[in-house]
């Protein structure tokens, strides 16, 4: 069947974080920095490869990373790696079933016990500690 | 009223007396003849208990019949009403007008689901998935051979799975989830569900069985853990709980 016929939402629709509360913001900061984190390790790969081309190369490639827009690029890896870990050890848990509540019959208005106070402050303190390291990142590399 | 109500008028909804009203935008899509969706507006009178079902209805029964919605039960028991309701799949017989704060509602299809026409979408997914999870108790003996005639359970044990055998197979869950929207063969959160609600059932013995089904590419590791499921779902199933959970026996964290 065709993407039309089944009128799925695509990807707009995935990555929409307006609609489902702040597990869907983490759901879309957790794929955003995954991604994210893939590029900086490819690049990082690439960089300190240039080793190889001997001090000269390495010291070149090394000054890229001391500029305004390089140590930008760095801070956003910075809260991107923290929110990554932070919001990663939360979602393992929560894979293995830890934390996610107990079966229990449910009362009207359902609120559901999956959706709680733990898995939110989880995610509020993987959102609050990215934007502190990030800040400190700023202030030592920028405070130079 | 002086004179007895007719037997139509009586047959109808109860008619609506009151001074405020909402805009109710419809989408209207006929796949065999339409490219695109597109939206037809009514103006329609509530009061503070008229659900969007019942708007739906009385455009129906006063300005276009031809709009086409699924519904039974009127009471969130048939899970044959739900669509998306201002942003949000819900079910529109258990979503009142004045709960929404809105002036102007608008009501679509179910994502997710392919549409017949209008408001009215295709369910043969949803219980192909939910069939596939094999939705029943499996063991060898019978009630009729063990010598109890019954399968005794504590309460205990039934509050291990009540709770998921609420689902009413509405499809909310698969509408909201967000691995739905890309992957058409994902198993969905609603048989997902059913899989844990078995599982968890002590006088069930297929739990090998339904792991093996569900332990596939498309199966429970598509899932995020995002709830929207569980957030939309109107009859308080947590799907987001019953899949986490039943990955926990996958991954050995529980027994
Ligand atoms: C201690 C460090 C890390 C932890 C705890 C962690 C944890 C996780 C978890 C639990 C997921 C699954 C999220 C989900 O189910 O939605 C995930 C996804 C992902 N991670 Fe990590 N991760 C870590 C480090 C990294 C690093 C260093 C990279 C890049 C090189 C990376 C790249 C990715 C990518 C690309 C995804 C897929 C994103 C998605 O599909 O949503 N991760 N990570
Ligand atoms: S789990 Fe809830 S939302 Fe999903 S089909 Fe069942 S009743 Fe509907
Ligand atoms: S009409 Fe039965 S669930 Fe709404």
């Amino acid at each position: 069947m065709t993407n039309q016929d089944e009128n799925k939402e695509g990807i707009g629709g995935m990555i929409n974080p307006r609609r489902y509360g702040i597990e869907r913001v983490a759901y879309l900061l957790m794929r955003l920095s995954g991604l994210g984190l893939l590029a900086y390790f490819i690049g990082h790969i690439y960089e300190t490869s240039s080793i190889l081309k001997g001090q000269i190369g390495w010291n070149a490639f090394l000054a890229i990373t001391q500029t305004n827009a390089g140590h930008a690029i760095l801070a956003i890896v910075i809260a991107m790696c923290v929110f990554h870990t932070v919001n990663g050890i939360r979602v393992m848990l929560g894979h293995g079933g830890v934390g996610v509540g107990k079966p229990a019959r449910p009362d009207y208005p359902y609120i559901p016990a999956s959706q709680n106070i733990r898995h939110k402050m989880g995610i509020y303190s993987a959102i609050i500690l990215a934007a502190i390291a990030m800040m400190y990142g700023l202030a030592v590399m920028f405070g130079e | 009223m002086a004179q007895t109500p007719s037997l139509a008028e009586e047959s109808g909804s109860t008619p609506f007396s009151s001074s405020q009203s909402i805009t109710l935008r419809i989408a209207r899509y006929n796949p065999q003849h339409d490219s695109a969706k597109s939206f037809m507006e009514f103006q329609v009178p509530y009061e503070k208990w008229t659900t969007v079902l019942e708007a739906i209805l009385e455009v129906k029964k006063h300005f276009d019949h031809s709009v086409a919605v699924r519904y039974s039960c009127r009471q969130a028991t048939c899970g044959s009403c739900g669509m998306i309701i201002n942003g949000k799949p819900r079910l529109a017989c258990f979503t009142k007008i004045s709960e929404l704060n809105s002036n102007v509602i608008t009501v679509e299809p179910m994502n997710n689901f392919p549409i017949i026409r209008d408001l009215a979408v295709k369910f043969e997914r949803l219980f192909d998935t939910h069939h596939k999870i094999k939705p029943y108790l499996i063991r060898d003996d019978t009630e009729i051979t063990t010598n109890t005639k019954e399968f005794l359970q504590t309460p205990e044990e039934l509050e291990q799975y009540i709770q998921f055998s609420n689902c009413i197979k509405c499809g909310l869950c698969n509408s909201a989830c967000p691995t739905m929207a890309t992957d058409s063969s994902f198993v969905g959160p609603q048989a997902l569900a059913q899989a844990y609600r078995y599982v968890a059932d002590s006088r069930d013995k297929g739990k090998d069985n339904r792991l093996k089904i569900i332990d596939d590419s498309h199966g429970i590791w598509r899932c995020h853990f995002a709830g929207s499921c569980s957030q939309v779902c109107p009859k308080g199933v947590d799907p987001a709980m019953g899949i986490q959970l039943l990955r926990g026996y996958m991954l050995g964290f529980r027994s």
